[in-house]
């Protein structure tokens, strides 16, 4: 491979995906490179996965101002692109009368951060609002813009439509060295050597070693892992608000919220680790996340627990994104932790300008807009679901138990672009396997239809990344 | 909207079972719907020996036994649809199917059996902690790729949980000429029936060590190793007790659960401790026209026993399709006393009952020469010595109706005693 790019992105993530996606619109050539098999590998798939208002950043942050133009963009996109988001709306508790003024500095730093449809509530308005809220809260902060979305599809969103507008996606590309050759810079990966005039450093939790090859300056993420416990969507409901926990002494606070999908979702715990990649989960963070849980909502039930996950966040010592072009054509998108899926279209958006300004390449004049989600055949009305059926036969033959998924979305998760060729890379297109059983019973099927789509054998079909393969040998 | 008399959601052993009796009763107008590509349900995959030897009074494998029942069902012209998945059951028994040929279809049924059976409890709803690679697979699941899809799922395999699938599959897999280290399980009791320690586990030297857990799964992309770790009376870890071992393959036989989603958009009540319905001893549901039985009712660890009960559901079935009216209820309560988990059924509606009920239970404990009593209000009626009762053992009492006498007892109370 020796390719030629007018803007290499080097990373697959939400905030990759979002650029690319924004960068399409324009004349210009642009390749994602992305070390894992699929895109939202990282901690773009494990996440709270809300849409933050942004009273949270500190006013005049890089994190402040992409979050509330991210939280507008989300909105507008979660249509044109077609991924699942709502407006829920969030609370952040106060359990104690002395934190009322804590309370009140989140609200004018949310008035200062231009964040509209803020207000603080008393503890009984809040359980009026959310029954299932302890006695215990005193004070709430409730803030009506924030949301939640799927983080998975709305990164798919972004790629697929990126790549109808024609960006290049290379998986299992892992840049290992960056050198600049005066006209650009040359990309050197374990399946050779790619030139791009610019490059956007999207590395997530590896931003600073992309960033370290480039700049004088140099940075360090810290992987911060949290944990998650997931529950079934028979539970969904138990609070319709995102609820957050005021930070006090004990700590930054866990969140109970539903998820767009109906599930209910508790976590994240917070703890610096060594290992990038160190996506266990443990004993005694499970435990602390759903104890301090209780705090909010003292009802939960764990007993509906389905999965607990970890996901880790690429937290820098300072505090805020690093946004902007470090050196002659070299974008950084540094240490991106939350609010970073609220934050990435406008990430997205701001690095765009930056690039076209720097360039001025003009808008794509057959630029492709919308962008239409897989179809969710179950949820159709039961004509147009048959009327769908009668055309594919595939979408009548349920594949998924628990989610209700059928064979017809999975094959089409398998051949959009860019497509599923994993397992993983199915569950977060169509949630196949993302129910009560874990995919229990459709991993067979999953498998089998993987291998017929992509003319592998079963063997050779991976969970994730090269060498996650579910079968051993055919007997 | 087509009407049937009977509708069966489920191809298993229940769901033929009731078909075939409820044909036998006289009802000709019944359609089952199974989900998979063919009937049978799990008994395909049980391709082990050891069914049939209450009900045909030899040893049948698996799919040997599914067979009888298919071949009547086959002989009797029963009208069954493959690949067909019951979306949707209202409280009116009015069925959403689904299935590639005919779209999402509506159909009216005069009675309904509940057959769906049951699922195994994934990983995620044990909290094993650690990483999450491939490899990882519930019993049932790797039975399926094996013995169905023809896949080795593992060559160096630990299993956690003694339920009956993972003591099999610790066999099966021998047989296949894996490595299986060891079966672990967190009670101090094994889950699974006493034959499959002695044949899958004794027989081929895999040790089961009771009272431990899986407390770290290690590899990124592949299962590498566990490490166990023994566990107190309240089934927490102990620290120090920690062991490694290597492997690729972790199986996971936890438990199974009644699948009864459909049941729930039908209103059916559910029991919290079998996670099925509760019934009456003609195992109606607390829908009117709606019946369970099987794996869905409760987990059974014999399928001679899940074609007894389905048989049952079958021919009440077709009584009430036939019959429509009932005298007026009157219900006693089957509660369960100490070292008793629950019945099935959970209440005997005397005015309309046969002359006798076959009561199942499960105990709570192991328990060596004790005695399993029946008591109607405060008199003890029946008592029963045991030389050993265990929680993996599906136990059963008949009851029969003229021991009641003239004054009715309010409740009957099953337990076990000294």
């Amino acid at each position: 491979m020796n390719e030629k790019y007018d803007v290499c992105i080097i990373g697959g993530g939400v905030v990759g995906c979002a650029t690319a996606r924004e960068l399409s619109k324009y004349d210009l050539k642009v390749c994602v490179v992305e070390k894992e098999e699929d895109v939202c590998s990282g901690t773009s798939k494990a996440n709270s996965a809300i849409v933050h208002a942004g009273f949270d950043a500190v006013p005049g942050t890089l994190k402040a101002k992409m979050n509330v133009r991210g939280a507008e963009l989300i909105r507008q996109l979660s249509k044109t692109l077609d991924f699942p988001y709502r407006q829920n709306g969030s609370l952040v508790l106060c359990f104690d009368e002395n934190g009322i003024p804590e309370l009140n500095k989140l609200y004018e730093r949310g008035i200062r951060n231009g964040v509209s449809g803020l207000s603080i509530i008393s503890g009984d308005e809040a359980r009026r609002l959310e029954p299932a809220l302890s006695d215990k809260v005193v004070s709430a902060l409730l803030a009506e813009n924030a949301g939640i979305v799927c983080p998975f599809q709305m990164t798919i969103a972004f790629a697929e439509n990126a790549a109808s507008n024609g960006v290049t996606f290379r998986f299992l590309t892992e840049v290992t060295d960056i050198r600049s050759d005066g006209d650009g810079y040359v990309l050197s990966t374990n399946k050779g050597e790619i030139n791009a005039k610019y490059v956007v450093n999207a590395a997530g939790l590896y931003s600073d070693k992309i960033h370290n090859a480039v700049a004088d300056d140099k940075i360090t993420v810290i992987p911060r892992r949290g944990e998650y416990v997931l529950l079934d969507r028979e539970v969904g409901d138990l609070v319709s608000h995102t609820v957050f926990q005021l930070p006090t002494k004990y700590g930054k606070g866990v969140l109970v919220s539903p998820t767009v999908h109906g599930n209910l979702l508790v976590g994240p715990s917070a703890d610096d680790i060594e290992d990038k990649e160190d996506t266990q989960t443990t004993a005694s963070a499970t435990a602390s996340v759903k104890e301090r849980a209780l705090l909010s909502v003292p009802k939960v039930p764990y007993n509906k627990t389905i999965t607990g996950f970890s996901g880790v966040r690429a937290h820098l010592e300072t505090g805020d994104f690093i946004i902007g072009e470090t050196k002659n054509g070299f974008f950084d998108a540094a240490g991106v932790e939350s609010p970073g899926l609220t934050a990435a279209p406008a990430i997205g958006e701001y690095l765009t300008e930056l690039i076209v300004n720097k360039c001025g390449a003009s808008l794509k004049e057959n630029y492709v807009k919308e962008r239409r989600g897989i179809p969710q055949v179950a949820k159709l009305p039961q004509k147009e679901r048959t009327e769908l059926i009668k055309k594919n036969p595939k979408y009548g033959v349920i594949i998924c138990r628990c989610e209700n998924i059928s064979e017809g979305e999975i094959v089409d998760a398998i051949h959009r672009t860019p497509g599923a060729v994993s397992l993983d890379g199915i569950k977060r297109r169509v949630r196949q396997g993302m129910g009560r059983c874990q995919a229990g019973f459709c991993t067979p099927a999953a498998i089998a239809i993987l291998a017929r789509e992509l003319g592998i054998p079963e063997e050779q079909v991976t969970k994730n990344r090269p060498g996650s393969q579910q079968i051993k040998e055919s007997l | 909207m087509t009407y049937h008399d009977l509708v069966i959601i489920g191809g298993g052993p229940a769901g033929l079972a009731a078909a075939v009796s409820a044909h036998e009763a006289g009802i000709e107008d019944i359609l089952i719907l199974e989900r998979d590509e063919r009937l049978g349900g799990i008994l395909n995959q049980c391709i082990h020996n050891g069914f049939g030897l209450h009900t045909f009074k030899e040893e049948l494998t698996g799919p040997e036994y599914a067979d009888r029942y298919i071949k009547k069902v086959t002989d009797y012209k029963i009208p069954y649809k493959l690949k067909s998945i019951a979306a949707d059951i209202s409280a009116e028994r009015e069925i959403l199917y689904v299935n590639g040929e005919e779209g999402a279809v509506s159909v009216k049924a005069g009675a309904v059996i509940l057959a769906m059976g049951c699922r195994e409890r994934p990983r995620g709803a044990l909290g094993l902690p650690g990483y999450r690679p491939a490899g990882i697979f519930t019993a049932g699941t790797a039975q399926r790729l094996m013995n169905i899809e023809g896949y080795s799922v593992g060559k160096k395999v630990f299993i956690l949980g003694s339920g009956d699938i993972g003591l099999i599959m610790a066999r099966r897999m021998t047989l296949e000429g894996a490595i299986v280290i060891c079966v672990a399980e967190l009670m101090p009791y094994s889950g699974g029936l006493n034959r499959n320690i002695v044949q899958c586990l004794n027989d081929f030297n895999i040790p089961l060590k009771l009272s431990h857990t899986v407390t770290k799964i290690h590899g990124k992309q592949r299962v590498t190793g566990i490490t166990i770790s023994e566990v107190d009376a309240n089934r927490r870890p102990i620290k120090g007790t920690e062991e490694y071992y290597d492997c690729d393959t972790l199986l996971l036989s936890c438990g199974l659960l009644p699948e009864n989603e459909l049941s729930k958009s039908a209103g059916v009540t559910l029991d919290r401790v079998t996670g099925g319905p509760v019934v009456d001893d003609k195992l109606q549901t607390s829908v009117e026209g709606v019946f369970a039985c099987g794996n869905v009712l409760h987990v059974h660890d014999l399928v001679d026993y899940v074609s007894e009960e389905a048989e049952r559901a079958g021919r009440q079935a077709a009584s009430f399709v036939k019959s429509g009216k009932e005298n007026d209820k009157k219900y006693i309560t089957l509660s369960v006393g100490s070292g008793v988990r629950y019945t099935v059924p959970q209440m005997i509606d005397v005015n309309n009952m046969n002359d006798s009920v076959t009561v199942r239970f499960r105990v709570s404990d192991v328990f060596r020469d004790k005695s399993v009593s029946v008591c109607y209000d405060d008199k003890c009626v029946i008592k029963r010595k045991k030389r050993i009762l265990a929680p993996g053992e599906m136990e059963q009492i008949v009851i029969k109706k003229d021991t009641f006498g003239d004054s009715m007892p309010k409740t009957v109370k099953i337990s076990v005693e000294d």
